[in-house]
């Protein structure tokens, strides 16, 4: 996932959104839920491969010490992500439904707990 | 018994030791950077074994000897490993598949033994085993990658191959040592563990269009320790240096 | 320090007044303590600037494999055998880490690798130097981890998000390197006579090599304050080097061995010791090429990626079967 204002680098093959560059091993983004029941959670990157050895991989270079029970990997340029451009427009909305957060509610203390 | 005992648990805690040393040996020089990362974790993995193994035969010696006093204060001609896990490195193949024919009997072998009558051995193996089992399935997949690879590294597999199938006999030969461990409940017969042993490799030679050498002869001396290769004396030159040359100083 | 000598594209900072509407939103969010992510928009200088240093930085890591690798053969117990490996394998792990943060910019990791090995990138002098004696993994542990840690934990602020991320990440694991380094120090400090003349032996060898780690005096450079300004260098040189002194004479101290410096001193008015800067002549040939291991180390890079081009090239192509197999099947 580079930055799609980057201008090519000297000697790096240029390939467009979607693909891996055919000469290299692809990257994968590395997703690790831990002891704790939360979710995967990204943690990095690596390349492999195929997906079977990126996990493999994965096991052996971000859970060298106990980070992890599960491992999600996939191909980076598989990966869809929301552009910097739609801030407003994605997250600004959010902002003035105040009542989605408990806190926006005033409950009496003597009713206790809430 | 317990002197062999002391010598079974010196050919268990040798070959994780030499191999784990040879596999060390990459560290900085792997193909690429995850490969490096994975076999530093198999190193480790087998010096920790390597502990384990040899702290338990100074116990069961009971002459104050601990795993480092055997690892770094013994000769060649006191080493019981396999001569499989003494073979140089060679190219990234050779290692693999060297890596892949040592972590198939491993693995056997270790299952059996979380049965043995020896609690303690029992309990070396199932913390062992679950290691191996992740060595084994690595280098299957990465035997079977390069075997089925390009023209190039199947030349080099099948040639990796060729090289070492003479060393992947003495892993099944028994001794008296054997047969008394045997009697005691403490550890396999040897010979019993060649059909499945047989029956892996053969499924995983095929998924990687390799063929096995049709000659089974065994090279052997390096379990009784009668006759090493040349290669050990060099890894204990290496390996025991500091140990030999400053005997007063702890490190 | 690991990126030493970055040289800054461009003729010196620019204020706010002079840039144009989108670089001024850029350096407002950076002033503001915001993070730049991939796909947001940046000057190509910061661009440029960030895979120089990042890969500098991925490359000192992979090659500072090297001096510690030589080593672990010769560990002289098993335990800190497995010590030094697993110590040597964080390296590769950062490394690994920083490639991916520089891929973020658009460069490959193999780009970046061919770079280092055609000479045309550099990585940290530090790595070489040898390391003749066990001592050695105790003054590299000790005084060049210390001295990388001391940069690279303000870098955990930097306003490249994947390089702050990559820093966390890295500065977490590197917490047990600095410790395990001064442990073997201390053990040899205090063993036998020969190990404690091991011992001084190697701080008297690295510690000039450590203190140019963090790169000749840059109070005066545009370059630095440029990258200062975008915040992927968050200290000047003297500043870190000054911490460092600062911290590794008492450690020195209390092993009992002598910091190789006549004119060290407390000087109670800075409130910092005095001390000679180190021989930078050493450091511009070291940076040239002709330090003691230049030749070995590139050399040994270069081999492995040689040799290694079979087999990364062989699981690729057995990949592309299962692939083709796969669909054919489907």
């Amino acid at each position: 996932m580079s930055s799609p204002e980057a201008k090519p680098y000297p000697g790096t093959q240029a390939v467009e959104h979607g693909k891996a560059r055919a000469d290299e091993w692809p990257l994968f983004e590395i997703f690790i839920r831990g002891q704790h029941g939360l979710s995967h959670r990204h943690v990095g990157s690596l390349h492999a491969p195929d997906a079977e050895m990126a996990i493999k991989n994965a096991r052996d270079v971000y859970t060298r010490r106990n980070e992890g029970v599960s491992i999600w990997v996939v191909q980076a340029s598989d990966i869809a992500a929301s552009s910097p451009e739609e801030k407003g427009s994605l997250y600004e909305p959010a902002n003035d439904k105040v009542y989605r957060h408990p806190t926006f509610f005033d409950i009496p203390d003597e009713v206790g707990a809430m | 018994m317990s002197d062999h005992l002391f010598e079974y648990l010196c050919r268990m805690g040798d070959n994780t030791l030499v191999l784990g040393h040879r596999v060390s040996e990459w560290c900085g020089h792997a193909p690429v950077l995850e490969e490096d990362i994975a076999l530093a974790n198999t190193a480790l993995d087998l010096i920790g074994q390597t502990t384990l193994w040899l702290d338990l035969a100074g116990e069961v010696e009971g002459a104050g000897r601990n795993a480092d006093k055997l690892a770094f204060h013994r000769d060649v001609w006191d080493f019981r490993n396999l001569l499989l896990v003494e073979q140089p490195n060679g190219d990234f193949g050779q290692t693999m598949m060297r890596q892949f024919l040592f972590d198939a009997w491993h693995l056997g072998q270790l299952k059996a033994l979380m049965d043995s009558s020896n609690a303690q051995v029992a309990a070396i193996a199932e913390k062992s085993s679950k290691e191996v089992t992740y060595h084994l399935e690595r280098a299957r997949d990465t035997v079977i990658g390069l075997g089925d690879g390009t023209e190039e590294s199947h030349a080099r597999m099948q040639a990796a191959l060729n090289k070492l199938w003479p060393y992947v006999g003495e892993m099944f030969v028994s001794d008296d040592v054997d047969a008394a461990l045997v009697a005691g409940g403490i550890a396999p017969d040897p010979a019993s563990l060649r059909p499945a042993y047989d029956a892996l490799v053969s499924d995983v030679f095929l998924a990687a269009t390799l063929e096995k050498p049709q000659d089974d002869f065994a090279h052997k001396g390096g379990k009784s320790g009668k006759r090493h290769s040349e290669h050990l004396g060099h890894i204990l030159t290496q390996m025991q240096w500091l140990q030999r040359a400053y005997p007063d100083a702890t490190w | 320090m690991y990126a030493q000598m970055i040289k800054s594209t461009g003729d010196g900072v620019k204020s706010l007044d002079e840039m144009e509407p989108q670089e001024r939103a850029f350096q407002e969010r950076i002033n503001a303590g915001g993070k730049i992510e991939p796909k947001d928009w940046m000057p190509e200088g910061y661009r440029k600037n960030l895979i120089r240093q990042i890969g500098q930085h991925a490359h000192s890591e992979i090659v500072g494999q090297l001096p510690e690798g030589n080593w672990i053969t010769r560990a002289p117990t098993l335990e800190r055998k497995a010590i030094l490996l697993a110590k040597v394998q964080d390296e590769a792990g950062h490394g690994l880490y920083l490639y991916c943060a520089a891929e973020t910019l658009g460069v490959s990791r193999d780009q970046l690798t061919r770079d280092l090995l055609s000479g045309k990138m550099k990585y940290s002098s530090i790595f070489n130097y040898p390391t003749l004696t066990w001592a050695d993994m105790g003054a590299v542990g000790w005084l060049v981890d210390g001295a990388a840690i001391m940069n690279q934990v303000p870098l955990q602020r930097t306003s490249y998000g994947p390089y702050a991320r990559a820093m966390v990440r890295i500065c977490k694991e590197e917490s047990f390197h600095q410790r395990q380094g001064y442990d073997i120090m201390m053990k040899m400090a205090k063993g036998t006579p020969a190990q404690k003349k091991m011992a001084q032996d190697a701080l008297d060898r690295f510690w000039g090599p450590a203190l140019m780690m963090f790169g000749p005096s840059d109070e005066n450079s545009v370059h630095s304050a440029q990258s200062m300004a975008w915040k992927i260098k968050m200290n000047s040189n003297d500043e870190l080097r000054q911490k460092f002194v600062d911290e590794c004479v008492p450690q020195a101290e209390y092993l009992g061995l002598t910091v190789p410096d006549p004119d060290l001193k407390w000087n109670d008015e800075r409130g910092h010791y005095d001390f000679t800067q180190p021989d930078w002549d050493e450091f511009f040939d070291v940076l040239k090429g002709n330090g003691p291991c230049n030749t070995e180390r590139l050399e040994a890079r270069n081999k492995a990626w040689d040799d290694g081009a079979w087999v990364r090239e062989g699981l690729m192509a057995h990949a592309a079967k299962k692939r083709a197999a796969k669909l054919a099947a489907e």
